[in-house]
């Protein structure tokens, strides 16, 4: 298995905090915004990202996780259903510039599924997405992100690796991994 | 884990204590679903569910409906009572022309113990059994332990009395086989001719005095009287048994301590509980209820969920 590191943890915080300045620049006070983390391993990039936005802005900014398990396309086209994870969402987003935080957007089909999910909480003003790594020329949807962290060109049997410390790991490191 | 053991939901007896914590960990999810502004998900919009009813029922065949039209599956409702049934057709048949309409999956209910059991040795369709006789009621056990769960945290080491009719419910067997698969301890109690010769087998304690029941348990299930299965009397007469076994705020007050009542409905009031029981901070009655959904649209998810 051959590993190429993408992102080091020096570059990592570099690249997260011109997001946080990134969102600051569109949204100024966060005061008509809410982020969501989308599950299973966005929160945590959302978690980050949130606890720098609080500390530069020192605003409240409302965080929700959401989960879009129960509105994928694949379902009975997989060995086994997908299992969900919680959904929190707990403010109302009728009305409010969403800004959608995952970590690597490939297909655009979770995203897909995750702005069905975000509806059934309301009808938002606007919604963006942010992603920390974006793999170009993957898409199979018309999808694109609003702000990219680092855009890499990578092979569909490729897999992109994200660690993080707050998922347990020793060093915030991202890679790129070729299936063998 | 991240699958079923069964392609089917027979009885809780044919299932692990895996599958049981599976469909929990998945009925958080779907609680949190029915809560939200728009209760609806689109994860079952190409399965077809016919829900097979040869027995009556209000509460069971809604919550299966509403778990289904939830998930977006078109669903079709069939009763016994204005069907060709009646004119003699066999149950296989009468299951196999409602498949021959491209049905995917089937929930059935009938008066006849391991009816559904027969029914899956015969079609590919996956198959819950919504109750058979007095056999087993997978999806109530299941409901009934997640609102346990839901109240105490977990089901280990709880213990739960089962009261009132237990020869004829079907809710006991499953609540037995769900609850000690959790590992919790139960406890029967009725009058010895609603209770099973060799329900001890089973595992559990027995007990005929209502009140020291009530005093060893942390909950209190309380079953109905199913006069519609009783052919002889069991007892002399409701009033009696009322004035034996009948729960009451007087009698939970005198216990000097917080139990839980359980009811799966429908209850027959002044009977098997008092209003005053029934209504009370005590019960979770309502809760199981809306845990049914949850539950159902769970178990329904999981399997339809395979290829």
């Amino acid at each position: 298995m051959q590993k190429k590191l993408i992102l080091d943890s020096d570059l990592l915080d570099l690249t997260i905090s011109r997001l946080c300045q990134q969102l600051i620049e569109n949204h100024n006070d966060f005061a008509n915004s809410v982020i969501l983390g989308m599950q299973p391993r966005g929160i945590f990039l959302a978690e980050i990202i949130h606890g720098k936005l609080t500390k530069d802005t020192k605003k409240d900014i409302p965080l929700g996780y959401l989960d879009s398990t129960f509105h994928r396309d694949d379902f009975r086209r997989r060995e086994t259903p997908a299992i969900a994870n919680e959904t929190k969402v707990p403010f109302i987003i009728e009305g409010k510039k969403v800004v959608l935080v995952d970590d690597v957007l490939f297909t655009g089909r979770s995203i897909r599924a995750a702005m069905d999910a975000m509806i059934t909480f309301g009808r938002p003003a606007t919604v963006e997405l942010l992603v920390l790594i974006d793999r170009r020329r993957n898409r199979e949807l018309p999808i694109a992100a609003d702000y990219v962290g680092k855009a890499v060109n990578t092979l569909a049997s490729q897999r992109v690796l994200v660690e993080l410390e707050a998922q347990g790991h020793k060093q915030n490191k991202i890679w790129l991994v070729n299936k063998d | 884990m991240s699958k079923l053991s069964q392609k089917h939901l027979l009885g809780i007896k044919d299932i692990t204590r895996e599958d049981i914590e599976l469909i929990f960990d998945t009925a958080d999810n779907f609680k949190e679903v029915i809560n939200r502004p728009i209760k609806k998900v689109p994860s079952l919009r190409d399965v077809t569910i016919a829900n097979v009813f040869f027995e009556n029922s209000t509460r069971t065949r809604l919550s299966f409906e509403l778990a289904q039209k939830r998930l977006s599956a078109d669903v079709i409702n069939f009763s016994a009572s204005n069907s060709s049934v009646k004119k003699g057709e066999t149950l296989l048949d009468t299951v196999n022309n409602i498949l021959a309409m491209k049905v995917d999956m089937i929930v059935m209910r009938h008066a006849s113990p391991g009816a559904p059991h027969f029914l899956a040795k015969h079609i590919k369709a996956n198959i819950i059994n919504a109750g058979d006789g007095t056999h087993e009621h997978p999806t109530q056990a299941l409901l009934d332990a997640f609102s346990i769960r839901e109240k105490f945290g977990s089901v280990a080491g709880k213990k739960i009395a089962i009261i009132g009719d237990i020869l004829h419910s079907r809710v006991a067997l499953s609540n037995i086989f769900a609850l000690q698969k959790l590992g919790a301890k139960i406890m029967v109690c009725g009058p010895p001719t609603l209770l099973p010769k060799f329900i001890s087998h089973l595992g559990v304690e027995v007990e005929f005095d209502v009140k020291k029941a009530l005093q060893w348990c942390d909950v209190a299930n309380v079953l109905r009287i199913q006069l519609e299965r009783q052919q002889i009397k069991y007892f002399p007469s409701l009033r009696e048994y009322s004035l034996y076994y009948g729960i009451n705020k007087k009698l939970l007050d005198s216990l000097k301590k917080q139990i839980v009542i359980m009811h799966p409905g429908p209850i027959n009031r002044g009977v098997e509980l008092s209003s005053d029981a029934a209504d009370s901070q005590h019960s979770i009655i309502l809760d199981q209820v809306e845990n049914g959904v949850a539950i159902r649209m769970a178990v329904l998810y999981l399997l339809a969920g395979t290829k």
